[in-house]
């Protein structure tokens, strides 16, 4: 016992707990190209993100407890959008999400996820969030990504469905059309995602608007401080291509309706899986 | 001077990027060498000036050579003249150039920028591209004149076609004899680093950016292109990698470290105007400087760091 105190207390003995050798070896096969340094063009770098991948699959694994289903339906290579509802006041969504495309054995994929504007101004948490693969949300990222074959996490209903409340739980808020046109553009498959349990962990039963506006965050919700240990079920759908033929901004929003009705299909599929909460 | 060759204008001549360029033009081209800070020792058959370019004594030059082509390379530095002078003689200075050039029938000019031009702004995408409007000057007014000088001769780009202008917008160089902000700071033994800051960076050897000035000045295809590689480092890594021991600078509340680097004068190698490239990551696409002329970068990041490692032990 006491031997194995001594082993965790050592840096390394720690690290390899968390960077498991199954981990090396998902990052390995991610079909990722990185500078000399380990870098690419947006901050992401292979280190971090393996101690990223490691935190996250404790999370996945120990207190979300994750099913997830239909992971083979994200492309193996080439640009994709994941495009999920979006939950629980925190991202967790995205990071269980990112958790499970690194972790695919069908094909692990770098997940990569636009963020709100102010993370890089934050001193430690921006450089942490660009190491493992998150970048500013601007357009201009968004399609130089996808031209570049990468895979990015999207939510087009934003902060409307992050920081709704509790009893307005699974209902899809408004989809922005922006990832439809970078879609359309650049030839990127379009893999939807159905998101269950991620409601749970941080139910919010009022937005403390006036504190929000004035610490200048979107919302603060009134619920748990941290997040419950909900169980998590991912439900990846059938991946779907649309051609560059919309012709107007009304065909754009019919697109985007196909695809909140396939997201909505799938939420339905994770309630009717899930036996409990917690 | 053999009447057969062009003859090329360097100016900026005392720089080592220019060097490098002389040393790569000498025996193809007949070279003029201007300066503003000294008359530059140059081999016996390059004529060699110090001249003020916003002055009228420029004319001169123009006057005793049949100018072909300008490589305005030279550009004076923040750390070295305060706001007006360097206003001067970059903005009013590259006026005047384009000016002669247009009186003289130069054929070609090349201007040598900065990727400072994009401002560093937390808002930035990666890999901008050349469109991208420039907003170093909302940052600090003491970019204005980098931003003007590009404005000046992207005005000049339409107006006057003749000129053929190439505007060149690299990252950081560096190399030995290069006295910019971040040679400088490299150079140094212990460097500042902004605590919980460490923008994405992108560098580019000097050698290789004499490469890219004569092959763009040789191809001769008119527009703005961004020169860099496309590896990337964060800057408190490329720090680790030249062999700094790294200072850590508070870096909130924003004021605080620009107020600490006023104090200590740190103007030369930290100034206070480019605390934000020290905190946010401007990230060029130099791909289509690369697509156009077929460069490629011959040193990576390890033969640039290499340099400032191996000068520190040398000098221990």
């Amino acid at each position: 016992m006491l031997k194995a105190l001594t082993r965790l207390a050592s840096r390394e003995a720690l690290y390899r707990q968390i960077v498991t050798p199954e981990i090396e070896e998902r990052i390995a096969r991610m079909p990722k190209p990185v500078g000399s340094f380990g870098y690419d063009a947006w901050g992401y770098n292979e280190n971090a993100a393996k101690l990223g991948l490691g935190v996250v699959k404790l999370l996945y694994d120990k207190y979300f407890r994750v099913t997830s289903h239909g992971v083979e339906n994200i492309p193996a290579q080439g640009p994709v959008l994941l495009v999920a509802n979006h939950s629980g006041q925190l991202p967790l969504d995205g990071v269980m999400i990112a958790g499970a495309m690194a972790m695919n054995p069908d094909g692990p994929r770098a997940p990569r996820a636009m963020v709100e504007r102010f993370f890089p101004t934050v001193p430690w948490l921006g450089s942490m969030l660009t190491g493992i693969g998150a970048v500013i949300g601007d357009p201009l990222n968004c399609i130089k990504m996808l031209e570049q074959g990468e895979a990015i996490i999207v939510f087009p209903e934003g902060v409307r469905g992050s920081g709704k409340l509790y009893r307005h739980r699974y209902q899809l808020q408004r989809f922005g059309n922006g990832f439809m046109h970078m879609a359309m553009q650049t030839g990127a498959t379009i893999v939807p995602v159905g998101v269950v349990g991620c409601e749970e962990t941080m139910p919010s039963l009022a937005n403390l608007s006036p504190l929000a506006k004035l610490l200048g965050l979107p919302y603060v919700p009134l619920g748990p401080l941290l997040p419950l240990p909900a169980r998590v079920y991912l439900n990846f759908g059938e991946a779907m291509c649309f051609d560059k033929t919309a012709s107007c901004e009304e065909e754009v929003t019919a697109r985007v309706e196909l695809v909140k009705d396939k997201i909505r299909e799938l939420i339905d599929r994770g309630l009717a899986e899930r036996t409990s909460v917690f | 001077m053999n009447e057969k060759m062009k003859t090329v204008l360097v100016t900026g001549a005392a720089g080592s990027l220019a060097k490098r360029v002389i040393a790569r033009l000498h025996g193809r081209y007949n070279v003029v060498a201007v300066d503003f800070r000294r008359k530059v020792e140059t081999d016996a058959d390059i004529p060699s000036y110090k001249v003020e370019i916003h002055k009228r004594g420029f004319e001169d030059v123009f006057r005793k050579h049949r100018i072909d082509a300008v490589l305005h390379i030279g550009r004076i530095f923040p750390h070295e003249h305060d706001r007006t002078r360097r206003y001067n003689a970059n903005v009013l200075g590259s006026k005047k150039l384009f000016e002669l050039c247009r009186k003289y029938g130069v054929g070609q000019v090349l201007v040598h920028s900065t990727y400072f031009v994009y401002g560093a702004s937390a808002y930035n995408p990666a890999l901008l591209d050349e469109d991208t409007p420039l907003k170093a000057s909302e940052v600090t007014q003491d970019l204005v004149d980098s931003v003007e000088l590009e404005n000046l001769a992207q005005i000049y780009l339409w107006k006057a076609p003749e000129l053929n202008i190439t505007i060149l917008r690299p990252c950081n160089v560096l190399g030995p004899g290069v006295r910019n902000t971040m040679s400088l700071l490299l150079s140094r033994s212990l460097v500042p680093v902004l605590v919980g800051f460490s923008p994405l960076m992108q560098f580019l050897h000097v050698d290789d950016m004499a490469d890219a000035l004569v092959l763009a000045f040789e191809r001769n295809k008119p527009g703005i292109y961004n020169v860099a590689p496309d590896d990337y480092v964060t800057y408190q890594v490329a720090v680790e990698q030249a062999g700094c021991r790294k200072l850590p600078v508070p870096s909130i509340p924003p004021l605080l470290p620009k107020l600490i680097s006023g104090a200590l004068n740190w103007n030369s190698f930290f100034p206070p105007y480019l605390i934000n490239y020290f905190k946010y990551p401007v990230i060029i696409d130099g791909s289509l400087f690369g697509e156009t002329f077929g460069w490629k970068p011959k040193r990576n990041l390890n033969d640039i760091f290499s340099y400032y490692r191996k000068h520190k032990l040398l000098s221990a």
